[in-house]
């Protein structure tokens, strides 16, 4: 393929010596975010460190726009590659825009004294990552998400093709690694910088990802779009997890299911039911789920996370066999909870369902709409509890 | 941001000030003050070619002038040394003392005086400088032997600590077998002291400080990309071995020069630097390093004052007198330390 910023092929990297992953082939464009990712210790950082020479390659070659990366000078490195990396900084006595300004370092004359230009792409950079308000607070005195900004700053000024960074969302919290993505996202597509990382989190890697490549620890490196290594048990294999502990659709893990005979029936439409499986699934209480059309997003969870569900094909009346189904574990459940169903024209049986769960005395209401109000976040608990009051 | 760089300008320029300042003040100090007392008016008299009295014109440019100069030099030096070493191994609580450079250095001038006395009958202080060297290299390279990869304060600490041991023995062992002579003249070098500087010692003493202060002035920009860690220098194209090796030569001559010349002298470079990084409110090399130097000297040049005029005639050893001013330095370092980082 051409046009790739940054080629490795027949990449072999590890520690001294001795091979922890052989035969890698890489390629990265720019304005491409390229993200690895694979268990703990599977060897992201052996190969980000050694695209970033930080680490001698044990085989095979990795180019650089073109050139080899081990016959590039330190300085035409430097004004091509940014990395932002795991070890930490603990400077003495340093602002952040001091942190910055090092980036410039390339560019600076045998002082290392910054010139009108440079001060002004300083300024650019930390407005650019929204740092330019702690500009002159000590680098000592700010938060982990405000440091990866400063370090992003300091890679941005440092005018690289591309940027490399080794698990740059740790120790951040959610809000802070949505925002450190999204200006990688924003930089890659405007700037046409090209972006290499490393993460830990996989909902977030397939949501920013351009191309993901599995690392595993077995000497295998698997490179795809994200639709095609999140469909299959790609991630379950690299994990080591359970076929369905991963959803695509929803990008997010969920903890094996409760098994067992159903003590609760939950009736539900369009994700009225997602908090009440959580909840009960939390509570260890396996439960059926039902009656619901396939293609509702109910029916997509309750697929993961229930003891049974009682599916039916979309956009047509109900069979029969559903609903005597649905009877019978009225019958045998100890609750039967009602957690919003909207009753259409396919669906006007449910309300057959929900008349028998009445007369048994097992009808319970859980009003979403109210959950809002009482509590202010979308939460089971109080719903239920308000019920049983 | 103008502002801000308005604001920090003047606080160097303030700070500047005040150590040439100091640095006059000691310097008249230094030369005027003693046994016989030479007023001010009188030094810028002599100074200019004015003698009207020889006995303190001779005073002031064979023994007091010499003197002075090789406190600034030699506390300015070993400062710088403390600030590289601490650049080096990315640790503020490292100098030259500390690790047991200033021993290693002590051992081998020991045993050149010993041998090359016994067979020359005299050592040249270029050859006490070339020993001094090895010794502080030797122990610099132990100290990255048994430190290993550690990054950790303590277990620096602890190496270094032990270096100096293994030298003051080996040293000790040297001397119980030397000479009744050698060993009177080693006993007063070995504690440290500034008296007795001649002007080719200080001519010599100044030539090697002042290339390496501008040498480690010239690397004032890798040092700022390395105070950030070894990887992000290397990222924004620090040649890090070469720089490393830089780093330990410079910080080998200074001590060097300073441990053939006047013995170990102890904690000076472990607290003038952090004195001047707070003074100065920033650790940028371009800043701090003619700082540092000035700090050093004027430090040197008090504590060389004290150590003269205290307790005359008797004269206390010079590290008496840092260690008396530096020590409580560091061990408010440390405990700081300890809070900052938790490492």
């Amino acid at each position: 393929m051409t046009g790739a910023y940054l080629t490795a092929r027949k990449l072999s990297v590890g520690y001294d010596g001795a091979p922890l992953i052989e035969g890698i082939e890489l390629e990265i464009q720019k304005g491409e975010v390229v993200t690895l990712i694979g268990p703990n210790g599977s060897g992201k950082s052996t190969i980000l460190k050694t695209i970033a020479r930080q680490l001698k390659a044990l085989g095979g070659s990795v180019y650089v726009g073109g050139d080899d990366l081990h016959r590039l000078s330190a300085g035409a490195l430097a004004s091509r590659m940014a990395v932002v990396l795991t070890e930490r900084m603990r400077p003495e006595l340093l602002t952040c825009r001091d942190i910055v300004s090092t980036g410039r370092y390339p560019y600076t004359g045998r002082l290392g004294i910054l010139s009108d230009a440079d001060e002004a792409k300083v300024d650019a950079a930390m407005a650019a990552v929204r740092v330019t308000d702690i500009a002159r607070r000590s680098y000592d005195a700010i938060s982990d998400g405000q440091r990866q900004r400063v370090l992003l700053a300091r890679a941005l000024c440092q005018e690289p093709e591309i940027i490399v960074l080794d698990e740059p969302t740790s120790f951040l919290d959610i809000r802070h690694k949505l925002e450190l993505l999204s200006l990688l996202r924003g930089m890659a597509r405007r700037e046409g910088i090209a972006v290499v990382l490393s993460l830990h989190e996989i909902d977030l890697a397939q949501r920013v990802s351009d191309r993901i490549v599995c690392v595993t620890g077995e000497r295998e490196v698997v490179c795809g779009t994200p639709e095609a290594v999140f469909s299959g048990d790609t991630i379950a294999r690299l994990y080591g997890i359970e076929r369905d502990a991963f959803d695509p659709a929803f990008g997010g893990v969920e903890l094996p299911r409760v098994e067992g005979a159903p003590r609760v029936l939950v009736l539900s439409s369009g994700g009225a039911g997602i908090p009440v499986y959580r909840r009960l699934q939390r509570e260890g209480v396996p439960f059926a789920a039902g009656i619901l059309p396939e293609n509702d997003v109910d029916c997509h969870l309750a697929r993961r996370l229930a003891a049974e569900v009682i599916a039916v094909e979309p956009f047509a009346p109900f069979p029969d066999a559903a609903v005597a189904r649905a009877f019978e574990l009225v019958e045998a459940c100890e609750r039967v909870i009602d957690a919003g169903v909207l009753i259409g024209q396919t669906n006007r049986r449910v309300a057959e369902v929900l008349e028998a769960a009445k007369r048994a005395g097992k009808y319970e209401r859980v009003e979403s709409g109210e959950w809002r109000v009482e509590c202010g976040v979308w939460s089971v608990e109080c719903g239920v509890r308000r019920m049983r009051n | 941001m103008g502002e801000k760089g308005q604001d920090r300008r003047a606080r160097y320029r303030l700070v500047y000030a005040l150590l040439a300042a100091a640095l006059l003040g000691a310097a008249l100090l230094n030369v005027g003050v003693g046994s016989v007392s030479i007023p001010v008016g009188r030094i810028v008299g002599i100074l200019l070619g004015r003698v009207d009295d020889p006995t303190q014109a001779g005073i002031l440019w064979k023994i007091r002038l010499p003197r002075a100069l090789m406190a600034a030099l030699l506390g300015g030096g070993l400062s710088l040394s403390g600030f590289l070493l601490q650049t080096f191994f990315g640790n503020p609580i490292v100098g030259p003392f500390v690790l047991g450079i200033s021993s290693g250095a002590k051992l081998t001038v020991a045993l050149a005086m010993i041998f090359l006395l016994k067979a020359l009958g005299g050592a040249s202080s270029w050859a006490l400088i070339g020993a001094a060297f090895a010794g502080a290299l030797l122990a610099t390279g132990l100290i990255l032997l048994l430190s290993g990869r550690l990054k950790h304060m303590a277990a620096l600490l602890v190496a270094g600590i032990m270096v100096g041991y293994i030298c003051s023995a080996c040293t000790d062992f040297a001397v119980t077998f030397a000479d009744d002579a050698d060993i009177v003249n080693l006993h007063g070098w070995s504690q440290g002291s500034f008296s007795g500087m001649s002007w080719e010692n200080a001519g010599v003493a100044a030539a090697l400080i002042a290339l390496a202060g501008i040498a480690a002035f010239m690397l004032s920009k890798p040092i700022a990309a390395y105070q950030q860690g070894e990887a992000y220098a290397q990222s924004v194209g620090v040649n890090v071995r070469a720089f490393r090796v830089a780093l330990i030569l410079l910080s080998s001559v200074l001590s060097a020069t300073v441990t053939a010349f006047a013995g170990p002298i102890s904690f000076v470079g472990v607290a003038v630097p952090h004195l001047v990084k707070r003074a100065l409110n920033t650790s940028k090399p371009l800043v701090v390093i003619p700082a540092v130097f000035l700090g050093g000297a004027v430090f040197c040049m008090g504590c060389d004052l004290i150590a003269r005029t205290a307790f005359a005639p008797t004269e206390l050893n010079i590290s008496t007198v840092t260690s008396a001013f530096g020590a409580p330095v560091v061990i408010v370092m440390l405990l700081r330390q300890r809070r900052g980082t938790g490492a």
